[in-house]
């Protein structure tokens, strides 16, 4: 392995921005946004020049690290502070730096009327350093402070206009659910530590073939549980929808191109657990196809153009889970989609920041309609975003989800068949929600109040949105050209060339998967841009639509399951807590005092009586040595 | 004669001593039943000396005496003092402690 000093610079230079803008305070007002959008930038440019090393060398000599500190040396466990940058991290660095830039640049307009703007770009530096961290940490406990310091940024963003209760409120829910998946982490590093004595990559990979399987699985559903808080999956999805709280751009970076998939990155860095695992595979597979579908239907439902696009990043990451649960076949896939996924989620994100941007913070989209002619350039960037996510050739998400699509067929049996049909219909029901957002934003009658003047946005804001656009048309020809990403990542992975049947051709798939599509938009066409849309959401709804609405009642299931019962709970604890533990001290306390008033009697002040006891005193004493002597 | 009765004699005294001292309510009255129990003491003391055949209990008596001698000018020092200002040598009346 090749040895490098300058991976850290990946991670310092944000880190310093976020320090120097943090403690520098109001000096660093005028400036603080462009340093931190240049270190950000410097960041990048860092990223890519490890790129061009790492192009130069070949598969084996491509993974480069470098030890930091010696951090934890405890008898015969050794945690070295290291950075690993191997063929998976980079991809994730230039994801995380680059569309990191973009949005920087993005938030420079975007943030420019807001006197805490410093802040923002300091917490955005942050969280650049932080999940820099999570994908370069060369051992879980490295990965894990990565992991709790994005969770921090992401608190701190989602609550960055913490003077509204309900977006205090949001970032504490995230936060809280996010601490479910950290423990899952957390007991999953406990169980490598317990069973194999390490918790480097290296260390468990190589400890993995001869440990137990039921180690394994226990640790595979850990970091299930882990992935699953981060990355939005059931069942600890409800925090994303309120997580829109934050602004625009954070839910660009942090919540749908870069943070919600550090789920995806643990499960496929953790490859040799999970192949090891079966129970714990098949698990990542049932929670990758509920979440899509859950996504999927909760997004056609939302009329808050956000909230619409925060479904829709669930429902993607369930397809990239999914994939990384089919195993070794569908590891690159997984990551092929979340690369695309970081381009055309993280454009429409802005370009819903944009269309808000002019339309005075209006997020619902049946105040939006006919949007296109007044921000054509948002209209063309959402639109190509649009085309990208549908899976319509050439765009990106035709070669990222037709891949996973075709592997979920090809899983074989049962199974294949069930998870084909299931990501074929989750991408029906993208089709249509996508168009009905498209529909209702950009075309139609406008149905906004006449004191909202729509005008396109200044050139810094949608200069990224461009960038970003030509990344969703393009990354998906680029990385599946000569299956260059699959090749790229295939070092990492332990693939068994056992080459089983297809069960159906990639033609096929693909001709099904646009049909699929097809009736998807066709449905949302025919109900939203022939129909006149309602410029209030209609209450004479089905009871399925209320459901939906209210994110499959999710929120009042962890309410009826896990909060009730949870403050019973402490109830009954601070009652038993007042009874027995209270009881007994207030108990001596009220013993010592009667027996003090009591005794006060005695001491009436009169000679007499005084001597009186000692007399008595003196008697019984005698007595006493009489009987003991006798 | 029989050492025994001294030692009846001493018990006798020291009883009334201790009686008068819980009983009455005059306080020379009290330090007489005081210097009563003191010299029942005394008497025990010296039976004690003469039944063992050793002066120790002699010793001791006459270490009561010097006691009982220092006692006496401050107790009576007190009673004086307590009666020239409330003209009254009850100890009943001086309970002023309890409040």
């Amino acid at each position: 392995m090749t040895t490098s000093n300058s991976l850290v610079y990946l991670i310092a230079l944000p880190l310093a921005g976020a320090a120097l803008l943090l403690l520098g305070g109001r000096r660093t007002d005028k400036w603080g946004h462009f340093l931190a959008t240049a270190l950000s930038a410097s960041s990048f440019g860092v990223g890519l020049y490890q790129l061009s090393q790492m192009l130069g060398r070949s598969n084996e000599a491509r993974p480069v690290s470098q030890k930091l500190f010696e951090w934890i040396n405890v008898g015969s466990f050794n945690v070295d502070a290291g950075l690993l940058l191997d063929q998976l991290s980079i991809c994730f660095v230039l994801l995380i730096t680059g569309v990191g830039t973009l949005i920087h640049i993005y938030s420079i307009s975007y943030m420019s009327h807001d006197h805490d703007r410093r802040r923002f770009f300091a917490y955005l530096n942050l969280f650049i350093a932080a999940m820099l961290l999570l994908v370069l940490g060369d051992s879980y406990l490295n990965l894990y402070v990565g992991w709790e310091g994005v969770g921090l940024a992401s608190y701190l963003l989602i609550g960055f206009w913490n003077q509204k209760p309900a977006y205090a409120t949001a970032s504490k829910k995230a936060f809280v659910m996010n601490r479910v998946g950290d423990m899952g982490l957390s007991f999953a590093i406990m169980i490598a530590f317990a069973t194999m004595g390490t918790v480097s990559f290296s260390g468990v990979a190589e400890h993995a073939h001869h440990t137990s399987e039921a180690a394994l699985t226990a640790m595979g559903i850990m970091l299930l549980v882990a992935a699953a808080g981060k990355s939005a999956q059931f069942p600890l999805q409800a925090w994303l929808g309120d997580a829109m709280a934050g602004p625009t751009p954070v839910s660009a970076l942090i919540h749908a191109a870069t943070m919600v998939t550090a789920g995806v990155y643990l499960i496929t860095r953790s490859n040799f657990v999970f192949d090891a695992a079966p129970t714990a595979q098949l698990l990542v597979v049932i929670v990758g196809a509920i979440t899509l579908m859950f996504g999927a239907l909760v997004g056609t439902a939302k009329d808050d153009i956000k909230k619409a696009l925060a479904a829709s990043t669930m429902s993607q990451i369930g397809y990239m889970v999914l994939a990384a649960g089919l195993g070794p076949v569908g590891y690159a896939f997984a990551i092929m989609h979340l690369l695309t996924h970081g381009f055309f989620k993280a454009g429409m994100f802005l370009g819903a920041g944009s269309v808000m941007h002019g339309m005075n913070d209006e997020v619902n989209m049946r105040r939006y309609g006919a949007l296109r002619k007044f921000m054509p350039i948002t209209f063309v960037t959402f639109g190509l975003g649009y085309l990208a996510i549908l899976g319509v050739p050439p765009f990106a998400g035709f070669y990222s989800k037709d891949m996973i699509i075709e592997t979920a067929f090809n899983a074989g049996g049962v199974k294949g068949i069930i998870l084909g049909v299931t990501t074929l219909i989750g991408a029906s029901i993208t089709a249509f929600y996508m168009s009905r957002v498209m529909i209702l934003t950009f075309t139609g009658t406008k149905r906004w109040d006449d004191n909202a003047h729509p005008h396109e946005s200044p050139w810094l804001m949608w200069l990224p949105m461009a960038v970003l656009a030509i990344g969703s048309v393009s990354s998906g020809f680029l990385l599946s050209r000569g299956d260059a990403l699959v090749n790229w990542l295939a070092p990492l992975f332990e693939h068994h060339a056992e080459h089983e049947e297809h069960l159906l051709e990639p033609i096929v798939v693909s001709a099904l998967a646009l049909t699929m599509v097809a009736i998807g938009v066709a449905i949302a066409f025919f109900k939203y841009s022939r129909q006149e849309v309602a410029s209030v959401a209609p209450e004479d709804v089905s009871i399925f639509t209320k459901i939906a609405r209210q994110d499959l009642m999710q929120d009042r299931f962890n309410e009826a399951v896990f909060m009730r019962p949870g403050q019973a709970l402490t109830a009954t604890l601070v009652a038993a807590d007042n009874a027995v533990v209270d009881g007994t001290v207030r108990g001596v306390a009220k013993t010592a005092l009667g027996s003090g008033s009591a005794l006060r009697g005695l001491q009436n002040g009169f000679v007499r009586s005084y001597a009186a006891l000692i007399l008595v005193g003196a008697i019984a004493l005698i007595g006493a040595i009489w009987v003991v002597v006798q | 004669m029989n050492a025994a009765n001294y030692l009846y004699v001493s018990a006798l005294l020291f009883t009334i001593g201790a009686v008068g001292v819980v009983v009455r309510r005059n306080a020379i009255v009290v330090f007489m039943c005081i210097e009563l129990m003191l010299n029942a003491a005394n008497l025990s003391f010296v039976t004690f000396s003469r039944i063992n055949g050793d002066l120790n209990g002699q010793v001791m008596a006459f270490f009561t005496m010097v006691v009982a001698a220092c006692e006496v000018v401050v107790g009576l020092a007190i009673i004086v003092t307590i009666y020239r200002s409330r003209r009254s040598a009850s100890v009943d009346d001086a309970s002023l402690l309890k409040r």
